[in-house]
């Protein structure tokens, strides 16, 4: 426990270190000039932050990092203080071009590498809790991973997945997508019940689900599976799963 | 005569072309020289090869910092089972300046409950089913944002912020499934650190004292976390 602890002490300690000393080395260049009338600077990354400094037309700020869609900017006497991105997207690089500041979009989805996402959903009566992670093999193949949590009133479970989902028109705003895959499964009798074993079985699903893109890299998704145990039982065992979650892409 | 007429002739006739045959020569001679002048001054017509290096271009490689990590202590009361210590660690993504999602993982350990305490040899729970341990998937809005004033000089940014979930804890050799409401506050001391004040509570299902009941398990805690 106090093992635990520590490491709990140690560890955000590390990623100060680590993540400052990145921070220096890779945005010492990055200069833009000011290009509408003033950037307001606010004290925090959000509107709710006061402004206490303006930069003119013409000066040249630095940009050192960015938290949603604010951006930190140092200016050429030190101060530093928040910008957000409508302001800063008026600013011109060292060149005279105007500064991209890409902002992902609906059909930065189909060339998409990497996406992720959360469920909340019903697996077979139980309350389940799951997250995949998925990689793009084409704009509309990917491979995803799967961890699932159920907890239900006689047992719970602990599922892994791996499977192909096939997103059918990843361009519209609202696309179905087809799932097939396979995994196993852990079902842990609770404790209140007669002594009873726990069981490692393999299982397989193919599921139908809907995604429809809400903003910017996100996206809600809701998916039906149906899931085949393959026990050490005489009979197979079906379960169906229902599911909603939120997903983002990178 | 004839003859002598012809050689008349043809001596007119060279006469007027030899000057001219000599001309032709000298043109010829003209030519070599200006061609000649013409390879020892290359730069007159030659294309002109431009000596720019091209300006590597550079495209804005801004660092993001929507993440935030973060560790806590504090004290959780268990319902039934008294209040105990609780710490944690979570991760939290910034989707917006208003939205965030935040994933928690937690500890703490039941005392005994009042009946356990009263009747002195009774237990209803083994050492290893007293473990508590919970983890929480939360969405979180930051409904207040403003400032702090410590003194007349200094100021620092805060948030208050709601938020509600689900997840699952670990007790009394059980998973139940579990739904989270709370409340903080963070208080930036700088870009990058900030600390937190955090109250939750926790709901599950119990039907550990025979009667099948919500439970609610209200946490206070601080912490810190960093952005990155």
């Amino acid at each position: 426990m106090r093992r635990q602890l520590a490491l709990l002490i140690v560890l955000p300690v590390l990623l100060v270190t680590t993540a400052h000393g990145a921070d220096n080395s890779r945005n010492r260049d990055y200069e833009v000039v000011v290009a509408d009338p003033f950037i307001e600077m606010h004290t925090g990354a959000g509107r709710g932050y006061p402004v206490f400094y303006v930069v003119e037309r013409g000066r040249h700020v630095k940009v050192l990092k960015r938290r949603t869609d604010w951006f930190l900017v140092r200016t050429e006497r030190g101060m530093e203080g928040w910008v957000t991105r409508e302001q800063l997207l008026a600013t011109l690089d060292l060149d005279g071009k105007p500064v991209d500041l890409h902002e992902p979009s609906r059909t930065d989805y189909t060339t998409r590498r990497w996406e992720a996402g959360v469920f909340l959903g019903d697996f077979g009566g139980a309350d389940e809790i799951s997250a995949y992670a998925g990689y793009a093999l084409s704009n509309n193949l990917s491979v995803e991973v799967t961890a699932s949590h159920a907890i239900g009133n006689f047992s719970n479970s602990l599922i892994g997945e791996i499977g192909l989902a096939h997103v059918f028109a990843p361009e519209w705003r609202v696309s179905p997508l087809f799932t097939i895959g396979t995994g196993f499964i852990n079902t842990k009798p609770k404790a209140t019940l007669v002594q009873t074993q726990d069981r490692n079985d393999e299982l397989a699903y193919v599921g139908v689900g809907l995604r429809g893109y809400l903003t910017r890299r996100f996206s809600a998704r809701l998916e039906y599976r149906s899931n085949v145990v393959f026990t050490s039982r005489n009979d197979n065992e079906e379960i169906d799963e229902w599911k909603l979650g939120f997903t983002f892409f990178f | 005569m004839e003859v002598r007429v012809h050689v008349l002739l043809l001596t007119v006739a060279l006469m007027a072309t030899l000057p001219g045959c000599a001309f032709m020569g000298k043109g010829r001679d003209r030519q070599a020289a200006a061609s000649d002048a013409d390879a020892s001054a290359p730069g007159e017509h030659a294309v002109i090869e431009p000596e720019v290096t091209r300006r590597k271009i550079k495209t804005p490689k801004i660092r993001n910092s929507d993440f935030e990590l973060g560790a806590y202590y504090g004290i959780i009361s268990i319902e039934d089972f008294g209040s105990n210590s609780v710490y944690g660690a979570s991760l939290s993504y910034h989707l917006t300046e208003d939205f965030f999602l935040e994933a928690t993982f937690g500890q703490s350990r039941a005392g005994k409950t009042s009946y356990e305490t009263l009747s002195g040899a009774a237990q209803l729970l083994t050492s290893k089913e007293r473990d508590y341990r919970y983890y929480a998937l939360s969405a979180g809005w930051d409904a207040l944002p403003g400032e702090i004033f410590l003194g007349r000089n200094r100021a620092y940014n805060t948030a208050l912020y709601l938020l509600g979930g689900v997840g699952s804890t670990h007790f009394a050799g059980d998973e139940h499934f579990t739904v989270n409401l709370g409340a903080g506050y963070r208080i930036l001391m700088t870009n990058w650190l900030a600390m937190h004040m955090d109250v939750r509570d926790y709901l599950f299902d119990s039907d550990l004292l025979g009667k099948k009941k919500t439970t609610n398990n209200i946490e206070a805690r601080i912490g810190v976390s960093v952005f990155f």
